[in-house]
C-alpha cells in the first residue's frame, strides 16, 4: 500500500506558500536534521522526508501535478494515483539523483527522477564507480579484529525499469585498531561496469554501537568503576574489566568519587594505541540489616564529618 | 543480484597513516579534480605531502569530501561555509572530547 504524504504538512507550510517561503523553511528544516550537522534521533528519515518534499514543492511542474492530486487527501492515508493523474504535465529540469524516495514519491515521480538522473558523466569509464555505505560497529571488533557481517540495502532497477531494494550480506575481516568515522576499504565490492572493466571498491565508514561497559573518545575508552568507601579512602587492589582483560588496579588512598586513573596505551590497539581510563564511583552498602546500621552509626560517631561544608551550612 | 560471501572479504584500514592521490579521491568520491582543486583553495581539504608534485592527502580527508559534497548538495552552502563548519564539527567535538575527560 502506498501511502499519501503530505508534503506542504512536512514542510510546514501553508499550500500557498511562495517559492520564496518554501525555499526558506526548507533552508531552516534541512539546516535542524542534517544527518552530518543534526543531534536529533531521527535526523536521517526526517532529513529524506523533507528533502523530497522540497524536490516536489520547488518544482513548479512537479508541484502543479502534486496539487492536481486535490487538497482532500490526509497524510498517511491508503493513496491510489487517478488515471492519467500527470498527463498534460512537463517534467524538466534534473532531480536529486540519489533514488531514496518514498513509494509515494515513487508512484508519482519515480520514472522521470531516474530518467534524468541516468546522465551521470563517467569519467572512469573502464573501472565501475565506488560505493559508499555506513555500518555499525560492535567495539569488539576493533579491540580484537575479526570477521562480522554486514547486510547492506541497496537500491537497483529490475528488469521491469521499477526501482526495488536489493540485500547483499558482505562478511569482512574488520582491521583490528579501526576507529569511528574511519573506513574499511573493500577492493572490487563496489559497481561493476558494463563492458568487462574492473569493479570498484566498497568504502564502509565505521561507527561503534554504545558498549555496555566502555565510552569511546576517539581512540581512548573510559570505565566507570565502582569501589566501596573503604577502598577508595585506604586505598586498595581491585579487579577491573579492560578490553585485554581483567587487570588488578591499584586504587591510591584518599581517592574520591570522580577520580581519573590512566592506564596507558590500553586504549583502542590502534596505531599510535589509545590510553584506558577508570573514573572512580562510590558504591554506598546498604544499610539494610542491624549490623550495617550499626556500622554506619559508629563511622558517624567517630568522623567530624560535613559533606556539605563547602556550601556553608 | 544479492549474492552472499561465505569467505570473509579482508577489509584494508583507511586511517591517518593511509596517503591518497587526487586520483584515489576523485574516483572514490566520485568528484572531479577541479572540484578537489577547489575544495583545497577554499580550505575544505587539507594537502598532507607532496610526492612528485602530486598531492597527497590523509585517510581523514575521504570523510571530510563526502561531507562537504553533502553539505554542498543538501544545503547549498559554499566552498567557504563549508570548511567553516566542517572546522566548526571538529571543534564540537574536541569540545565534547574535553568535557567528558574532565567530567
Amino acid at each position: 500500500m502506498v501511502e499519501f504524504k503530505d508534503y506542504y504538512q512536512v514542510m510546514g507550510v501553508a499550500r500557498d506558500a511562495t517559492e520564496a517561503q518554501i525555499k526558506q523553511a526548507y533552508r531552516k528544516l534541512a539546516r535542524k536534521y542534517h544527518p552530518d550537522v543534526s543531534k536529533e534521533k531521527d535526523a536521517e528519515a526526517r532529513f529524506k522526508e523533507v528533502g523530497e518534499a522540497y524536490e516536489v514543492l520547488r518544482n513548479p511542474e512537479k508541484r502543479a501535478a502534486y496539487d492536481n492530486l486535490g487538497a482532500n487527501h490526509r497524510s498517511g492515508e491508503e493513496f491510489r494515483p487517478p488515471p492519467n493523474w500527470n498527463t498534460d504535465f512537463e517534467f524538466s529540469g534534473a532531480g536529486r539523483g540519489e533514488a531514496d524516495y518514498s513509494d509515494f514519491f515513487e508512484t508519482l515521480f519515480g520514472a522521470q527522477a531516474r530518467a534524468q538522473s541516468g546522465r551521470r558523466r563517467d569519467s572512469h569509464p573502464s573501472q565501475g564507480e565506488d560505493h559508499h555505505a555506513k555500518v555499525m560497529l560492535d567495539l569488539e571488533a576493533s579491540l580484537t579484529g575479526g570477521s562480522r557481517s554486514f547486510t547492506l540495502k541497496m537500491p537497483e532497477i529490475d528488469t521491469e525499469g521499477r526501482l526495488r531494494t536489493a540485500e547483499r550480506t558482505l562478511n569482512v575481516q574488520v582491521p583490528k585498531g579501526i576507529l569511528a568515522g574511519q573506513q574499511i576499504r573493500l577492493a572490487g565490492q563496489g559497481a561493476r561496469p558494463n563492458d568487462s572493466g574492473k569493479a570498484g571498491d566498497l568504502y564502509l565508514e565505521v561507527e561503534f554501537e554504545p558498549h555496555p561497559l566502555y565510552r569511546v573518545d576517539g581512540r581512548d575508552l573510559t570505565l566507570e568503576l565502582p569501589v566501596a568507601p573503604w577502598e577508595a579512602a585506604l586505598g586498595a587492589t581491585v579487579k577491573t574489566p579492560t578490553p585485554g582483560g581483567v587487570v588488578d588496579l591499584k586504587v591510591p588512598p584518599g581517592s574520591h568519587a570522580g577520580s581519573k586513573l590512566r592506564l596507558k596505551s590500553r586504549g583502542i590497539p590502534a596505531k599510535p594505541p589509545g590510553d584506558f581510563y577508570v573514573i572512580l564511583q562510590i558504591a554506598l552498602p546498604p544499610a539494610q540489616d542491624e549490623k550495617a546500621k550499626a556500622a554506619y552509626a559508629a563511622m558517624a560517631a567517630a568522623l567530624p564529618f560535613n559533606p556539605r561544608a563547602g556550601m556553608g551550612v | 543480484m544479492s549474492r552472499s560471501e561465505d569467505q570473509a572479504l579482508l577489509g584494508t584500514l583507511v586511517d591517518e597513516s593511509t596517503l591518497l592521490s587526487i586520483e584515489d579521491l576523485c574516483r572514490i568520491c566520485a568528484i572531479e579534480r577541479r572540484h578537489v582543486v577547489e575544495f583545497v583553495e577554499e580550505g575544505v581539504l587539507e594537502v598532507a605531502a607532496i610526492d612528485a608534485d602530486e598531492w597527497r592527502f590523509r585517510g581523514g580527508a575521504l570523510r571530510r569530501a563526502r561531507i562537504a559534497m553533502r553539505l554542498q548538495r543538501d544545503l547549498e552552502l559554499n566552498l567557504v561555509g563549508i570548511a567553516l563548519a566542517l572546522d566548526l564539527m571538529d571543534e564540537i567535538q574536541q569540545l565534547r572530547r574535553e568535557i567528558r575527560a574532565k567530567r
